[in-house]
């Protein structure tokens, strides 16, 4: 009995925890995505550089602010940062829209068009991080670092495990909760949100009933930059900042979007955590969950990793591909444009 | 003036900003600048062919650039006999377990009716083939990369030239169709999935097939040494010393009043440009035949309305498949190509943002759909990758001239310097989208 809980201790500390924390990061990346793909129709290859660039803005407010001396006790002094990270992130965005990619919207040009416009947006948006805050690794946390640490716990249960829960997880959990609620809330009972949808499902519909596309598209960005900027400063504080990883998260956000259906928020959120999911326990060692399960005869002589970290992005790639055999529109059926 | 005297007028005034780096800066970094320009451009050829001729939207060029690099050790250097002793073979025998487990998945896949059972079967086949391949694999890999860790530790390639496998110079050239061959078989893979479905899915399938290569290539230390670096590949031209010290060639630079040391490099970058340009030469030649032939037609007329094409009879996902590979194939090339050029693999210089996006920006400033056009966007927007760094530091030095010696701006400013070519390449891109989308040489 023991052992099964000490199994399970170890779990939830080097899968589950972190996967959920991952997993609601990846989440709001790839709502933006799914709201970007849904109202203005074409993949947004900027969006790893957008997120970069909030991060950025939170973590020179959080310098500000620590260089003040205002902290948040033993919460991180990010958590001020980041509305100021998202203001100047849809400042950024808004002025991006209106001086790029509403030339083509008016035009009516080809999706593929925008997407190679976006690649564009992500070179510039990337410089811009590179060359404000450098290239280099940023640390910006500070406040009590774990909500339990692994001792704690241990003399808390007596159990030989430990388990440890940062609050920078904590925090990402909490926020993204939140952040999904309230955009649900938004989508489905506001009257901007609704006329968001309606925009979404069927343009000509939604513009013949008098819908304003400027207006909808305005919304959709700063919507995004809220969800990019938080994505990327909770990315940030719970890993690390670093401006060359934002392009990497662009696979595993993507491939987020795609398997719960492009276009489709709640699929975003599900395809976030089946992603996460997978990406961890994947590359995880499992020996140290499977030497309590199994009897001490048949205990895995290897580490059980099926998967190296470095590969990590193969998985959100493997899991892509087979979506992209056996179900193109995703776990939720998303748009086939 | 008509088109071709403006054609001309563009390639020449591209030459001369070459030339003209040569005058000012020197002419070692002219001719880097002109033979990177010429890999530069086979590749945006190669991008060209899948997005002008067929409009398909192509994120992993970096992958098979690096695929072609990989050809270039595995060709060109000398196997590893006490490695392919050590666990070589273990190796290959797991990698053949690997490959037949995911073919005999394919095959129940294809061949059984669908029900419960097919899934089960599919599954516990490749749950058991992983682990019969994981098992091979991981011992054959521990022993390779245990044998001299320092010099060699991987299993090296196919270079027979034993001791002196320097003087197989030609085996590079081999390498450079091998390293087509290598990327080709990735786009077919990678093609066979994504294409046929929305744009978008093959652009973002690319971009992790690319992101896998690069992983591969960077960790598999079996393979080609990973992050460790393969250096001293062999050369398909003379080395600087052997020039150096032939007293022919000495005689001959002071008989012109030259530098032996300065000429021999010299010398080495003009052989190379040599071959690197006939390469461009022949590739340039078949893509103006496609061009104008059916073929090419067909492609066109795909690209400008899949649905009229298909109603043609043309099998619109057969005819992306192919020429998708080919691209592809053609990027491969040039990997290899500048792998020799570098005489070293270096994993860690393959970055997404410095090829993959460049080789874009060179296309869509050249004129997507014109293959003079890829090549002088290939050549131009390389000069400027090249260029930006220093004008950006002298715009910087002015810009702060008025600052104090020690301010901080100044001082971030100028140390920022080195970033401002992503800047620059983007600005680029998005203004030519903008206001010239059709490039520098339009399509006819």
């Amino acid at each position: 009995m023991i052992d099964i809980l000490n199994a399970m201790v170890v779990l939830s500390n080097y899968v589950l925890i972190p996967a959920i924390a991952y997993g609601s990061q990846l989440a709001l990346g790839a709502l933006g995505v799914t709201l970007i793909y849904g109202i203005l129709r074409f993949s947004n290859f900027a969006h790893g550089d957008t997120m970069a660039f909030g991060a950025m803005v939170t973590i020179l407010f959080t310098w500000l602010f620590q260089s003040w001396g205002i902290t948040l006790g033993f919460l991180p002094t990010a958590l001020l940062g980041i509305p100021f990270g998202i203001i100047a992130t849809a400042a950024l965005l808004l002025a991006t829209d209106k001086l790029v990619y509403q030339f083509y919207r008016r035009q009516k040009a080809d999706p593929v068009i925008l997407v190679i416009v976006s690649m564009g947006v992500m070179f510039v948006m990337n410089g811009l991080v590179r060359f404000i805050i450098g290239p280099n690794d940023q640390r910006f946390s500070d406040g009590e670092r774990f909500i339990i640490s692994a001792r704690e716990f241990k003399t808390l249960t007596g159990l030989k495990e430990g388990l440890a829960f940062k609050t920078t997880q904590g925090i990402t959990i909490v926020t993204a909760i939140i952040l999904v609620l309230v955009l649900f809330w938004f989508l489905n009972r506001t009257r901007t949100g609704k006329s968001m949808r309606a925009f979404s499902d069927n343009e000509d519909l939604a513009l013949l009933s008098g819908i304003n596309p400027d207006k909808v598209v305005m919304v959709t960005w700063i919507i995004v930059a809220g969800l990019a900027a938080t994505a990327g400063a909770l990315y940030g504080l719970d890993k690390s900042f670093k401006p060359f990883i934002f392009l990497q998260l662009l696979l595993p956000i993507f491939a987020s979007a795609i398997v719960g259906g492009l276009g489709n928020p709640i699929g975003a959120i599900a395809g976030g955590f089946v992603i996460a999911f997978s990406e961890v326990l994947i590359t995880y060692p499992l020996k140290k969950v499977l030497k309590y399960l199994m009897p001490e005869q048949l205990e895995p002589s290897g580490l059980v990793q099926l998967l190296s970290t470095d590969y990590k992005f193969a998985v959100s790639f493997t899991i892509l591909i087979i979506v992209l055999l056996f179900r193109p529109t995703g776990l939720f059926k998303g748009k086939s444009v | 003036m008509t088109t071709s005297m403006k054609n001309i007028g563009l390639f020449f005034v591209v030459a001369c900003l070459i030339a003209g780096t040569g005058f000012i800066q020197s002419w070692n970094t002219a001719l880097f600048i002109l033979n990177m320009g010429l890999i530069s451009a086979i590749m945006s050829l190669g991008v060209n062919l899948q997005w002008g001729f067929a409009g398909l939207f192509n994120v992993g060029v970096v992958g098979f650039v690096a695929l072609g690099g990989l050809a270039a050790v595995l060709v060109s250097m000398p196997p590893t006999t006490d490695a392919w002793a050590a666990g070589g073979f273990q190796v290959i025998v797991g990698l053949i377990f690997g490959a037949a487990t995911v073919i005999a998945a394919i095959f129940i896949q294809a061949r059984m009716v669908a029900g419960k059972i097919k899934v089960f079967t599919t599954i516990s086949v490749l749950i058991v083939g992983f682990f019969i391949f994981r098992y091979f694999f991981d011992g054959g890999v521990e022993a390779v990369e245990a044998v001299n860790p320092a010099g060699t530790g991987y299993l090296g390639g196919l270079n027979f030239g034993g001791e002196n496998y320097k003087s197989w110079g030609f085996m590079a050239v081999v390498s450079w169709p091998v390293g087509g061959v290598l990327a080709a078989g990735a786009a077919w893979l990678i093609g066979k999935t994504a294409l046929g479905l929305r744009s978008d899915y093959l652009a973002i399938a690319t971009l992790g097939i690319s992101e896998i290569i690069i992983a591969v290539v960077k960790f598999e230390d079996w393979l080609a040494r990973g992050v460790k670096n393969v250096s001293g590949l062999p050369r398909p031209v003379p080395y600087e010393i052997d020039l150096q010290e032939s007293p022919s060639f000495s005689e001959w630079v002071y008989s012109i009043g030259g530098d032996p040391v300065t000429a021999s490099s010299i010398v080495v970058k003009l052989s190379y440009a040599g071959l690197f340009t006939a390469v461009l030469i022949i590739i340039l030649t078949l893509a103006q035949l496609a061009l104008s032939s059916p073929w090419g037609r067909m492609m066109r007329a795909i690209r400008d309305n899949e649905y009229a094409a298909a109603a043609m009879g043309k099998n619109v996902t057969a005819r992306h498949l192919q020429v998708f590979v080919l691209g592809s194939a053609i990027c491969g090339v040039a990997g290899a190509m500048m792998t020799t050029l570098d005489s070293q693999l270096t994993p860690g210089s393959y970055q997404p943002l410095r090829f993959t996006f460049l080789i874009w920006v060179m296309v869509i400033v050249g004129g997507s759909g014109n293959n003079f056009g890829a090549v002088l966007g290939g050549f131009l927007i390389f000069f400027l990758w090249v260029q930006v760094e220093p004008i950006g530091a002298m715009l910087m030095q002015a810009v702060t001239a008025g600052m104090a010696e020690e301010n901080a701006i100044r001082l971030h400013l100028l140390g920022s310097v080195a970033h401002m070519r992503l800047l620059t390449m983007g600005l680029i891109l998005i203004l030519v989208l903008r206001f010239s989308p059709r490039g520098l040489i339009p399509e006819k």
